[in-house]
């Protein structure tokens, strides 16, 4: 039985960032200049040596995107079905000790929400929920997927890591893909940041992704919370996690995303900065890692950061999204998760990207297929 | 450097995997393996007379250094492929396979049906299985989840010597690979065997190009030196050959705004 928890036991998290470090500009030129690039390449590719390569990176990567992806870009929106949370994150506002009300859908506020992303053109849908199992267990899931099934082609979740069995039973009744972040690969800071609940146990969440393949999901998202640690030495452990599971789930396709800590009630000060060149170059390194990766695009990031980079490597986008149960229409006040930075419509966007030579792409997958 | 390749239970220093067949006499295969320092040799179960302890190919590979591998060549499916590995672990004292399963007589052609049914049943057996196959890179996902130790797709047909004609494909395979990737049959020469080392291969496997030359025993120590010589350079980091893209309109121009 495979686990990355043996992978990432031979690694130390100091050499790591200092290897980074002492990447040279010939490094990075040597990188550039590959066809195929291993995880040495990606090293220098998110070095500091890398940063005044950084046009290059951004050419080479858009050419590898269209090259694999063509001129599309796909649409999907999220759906908070509750804000419950057993668990002390301290970089989240739905945390347990947040005093803030607490409410998780019922059947008709789900069903009027699904209406209103239906009615924006969604056909892709990422369900999110804290970490309450009593009230957003493994059934309250698989009772939603059921309900909302017949309107979508694809269902995500970002959830509570479970156990394989129970992503087996959420697969047989259509779920499609997961997405579930490690935040960070240091294992003390990781304990500081997650001192109460099950999500404390760092084994458990960095097994999820092998759990989810051993249960045949279609697809995995990744992805690190940067701000926590240095995010040059996430990216890297991120990136080796991904190639350990492509390696050993061949038949699952991966995402990455690149959440960056945002401003909540309760607010957590990043303790790393990551600007907007260094996730530009983040994003790059990524895709010239691996032709393949889809990259994706939250409404975390301000707008005219979101209209350029959707030339650069991106391949699926969100819009207008609301990180509070009921946020669209049934409850629009409710407590969010964290601020979204850009607010335009999905029209609008959808606009953007045309005007960008992108074809928006509402649906790429038949769930009549499961 | 120490830079060991590891398959199952046993440890090669050397990743050069040598051949028994075509050689004129049995004292030159055996100075040419010797030459060559190969630590794993393959025999085709069906020229060894394994009921005679004096066997002429045996006794000549009777070697502390070198391990015999015996191959199922000749078999046209899975279930002669199963009878001859049963019957080699008897008679060799070996539980390693190379599993050769081709119904086609004239180009030696791997069958990737049979070959995946018989390992599946072969390592549920116990055996350590090493599939000889087309170079196709879903197959060799498909072995890996039945549990084979290595795959050995080839790069171009048995005895042609051409080379590396599946090149493309060798190169995803090894991309993908959590098992060791053996590239056999086609390598007519050692810039062929250096090559795909540097590729990433784990080893290579030679017989033909060894065997018919004009003299084996040098041919032998050649491919050592250029497996060898392929392996540093994939380990060294071969150059890059191409020039950076040149900018033409700045995609991060709104990064300075
Ligand atoms: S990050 Fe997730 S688990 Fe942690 S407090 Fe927020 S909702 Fe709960």
């Amino acid at each position: 039985m495979s686990h990355f928890k043996t992978v990432l036991d031979t690694y130390n998290w100091d050499d790591t960032l200092q290897s980074i470090y002492n990447k040279t500009a010939d490094d990075v030129v040597q990188a550039l200049g590959k066809d195929k690039r291993d995880l040495e390449d990606f090293k220098a590719l998110i070095s500091p040596a890398a940063s005044s390569y950084l046009e290059e990176m951004a050419q080479l990567s858009q050419q590898l995107t269209k090259k694999r992806f063509g001129n599309t870009i796909q649409m999907y929106a999220p759906m908070y079905l509750s804000n419950e949370c057993q668990n002390i994150c301290t970089y989240c506002g739905f945390s347990m000790t947040n005093k803030i009300p607490r409410r998780t859908l019922t059947d008709a506020e789900i069903l009027k929400e699904t209406a209103y992303l239906k009615s924006k053109g969604y056909d892709h849908i990422l369900l999110v929920t804290g970490e309450a199992n009593k009230t957003v267990g493994v059934q309250y899931l698989k009772h939603a997927i059921e309900l909302i099934r017949s309107q979508f082609s694809n269902i995500t979740i970002e959830v509570q890591p479970l156990d394989q069995d129970e992503y087996e039973l959420l697969i047989e009744q259509g779920l499609y893909a997961v997405l579930v972040y490690q935040e960070t690969y240091h294992r003390d800071e990781y304990k500081k940041h997650h001192p109460k609940g099950k999500k404390s146990n760092f084994d458990y969440r960095l097994d999820t992704p092998d759990r989810l393949g051993k249960a045949g999901i279609h697809k995995i998202g990744l992805g690190s919370l940067y701000g926590l640690e240095d995010w040059r030495a996430d990216s890297f452990f991120t990136a080796l996690h991904f190639k350990y599971l492509q390696k050993t789930y061949w038949k699952t396709k991966y995402s990455m995303s690149f959440p960056r800590l945002r401003p909540f009630s309760g607010g957590l000060e990043p303790k790393v900065e990551m600007t907007d060149r260094d996730l530009v170059q983040l994003i790059c390194a990524y895709r010239l890692l691996d032709e393949d990766l889809e990259l994706s695009m939250s409404t975390r990031e301000s707008e005219i950061f979101r209209d350029h980079i959707v030339n650069l490597g991106i391949t699926s986008i969100s819009a207008e999204s609301k990180t509070n149960p009921g946020g669209y229409v049934v409850e629009k006040q409710s407590l969010e998760q964290f601020e979204i930075s850009d607010e335009r419509p999905t029209e609008v966007i959808a606009d953007m990207l045309k005007s960008k030579g992108l074809e928006v792409v509402w649906k790429d997958w038949e769930n009549n297929w499961q | 450097m120490t830079d060991i390749l590891n398959i199952a239970d046993k440890s090669f220093s050397s990743r050069l995997f040598t051949g028994t067949g075509k050689f004129s006499s049995s004292t030159i295969m055996k100075d040419a393996i010797l030459a060559s320092e190969s630590e794993l040799v393959t025999v085709a179960l069906k020229r060894v007379d394994v009921h005679n302890e004096h066997d002429d190919l045996l006794t000549h590979l009777n070697h502390d250094s070198i391990h015999l591998l015996p191959n199922t060549s000749g078999v046209r499916t899975a279930e002669e492929a199963v009878f001859a590995a049963q019957l080699s672990r008897e008679a060799l004292q070996t539980n390693w396979v190379k599993l050769e399963i081709h119904p086609d007589p004239k180009y030696l052609l791997p069958d990737p049906i049979e070959t995946l049914k018989a390992a599946e049943i072969l390592v549920k057996a116990g055996f350590v299985v090493m599939p000889y196959i087309h170079a196709d890179p879903v197959l060799c996902k498909r072995l890996e989840d039945v549990g084979v130790q290595c795959v050995m797709p080839l790069g171009a047909p048995i005895g042609s010597n051409k080379g590396l004609k599946t090149l493309e494909f060798l190169e995803i395979i090894i991309a993908q690979s959590t098992v060791p990737v053996i590239v056999d049959a086609g390598i007519g020469s050692p810039s062929h065997a250096a090559h795909a080392m540097e590729l990433g291969a784990d080893a290579v496997l030679v017989n033909t190009a060894i065997a018919v030359s004009q003299n084996p025993v040098a041919m032998g120590r050649a491919f050592k030196l250029a497996v060898e010589a392929g392996r540093m350079a994939y380990l060294a980091k071969l150059a890059s050959v191409k020039p950076i893209a040149e900018a033409s309109s700045p995609l991060t121009s709104f990064l300075n705004l």
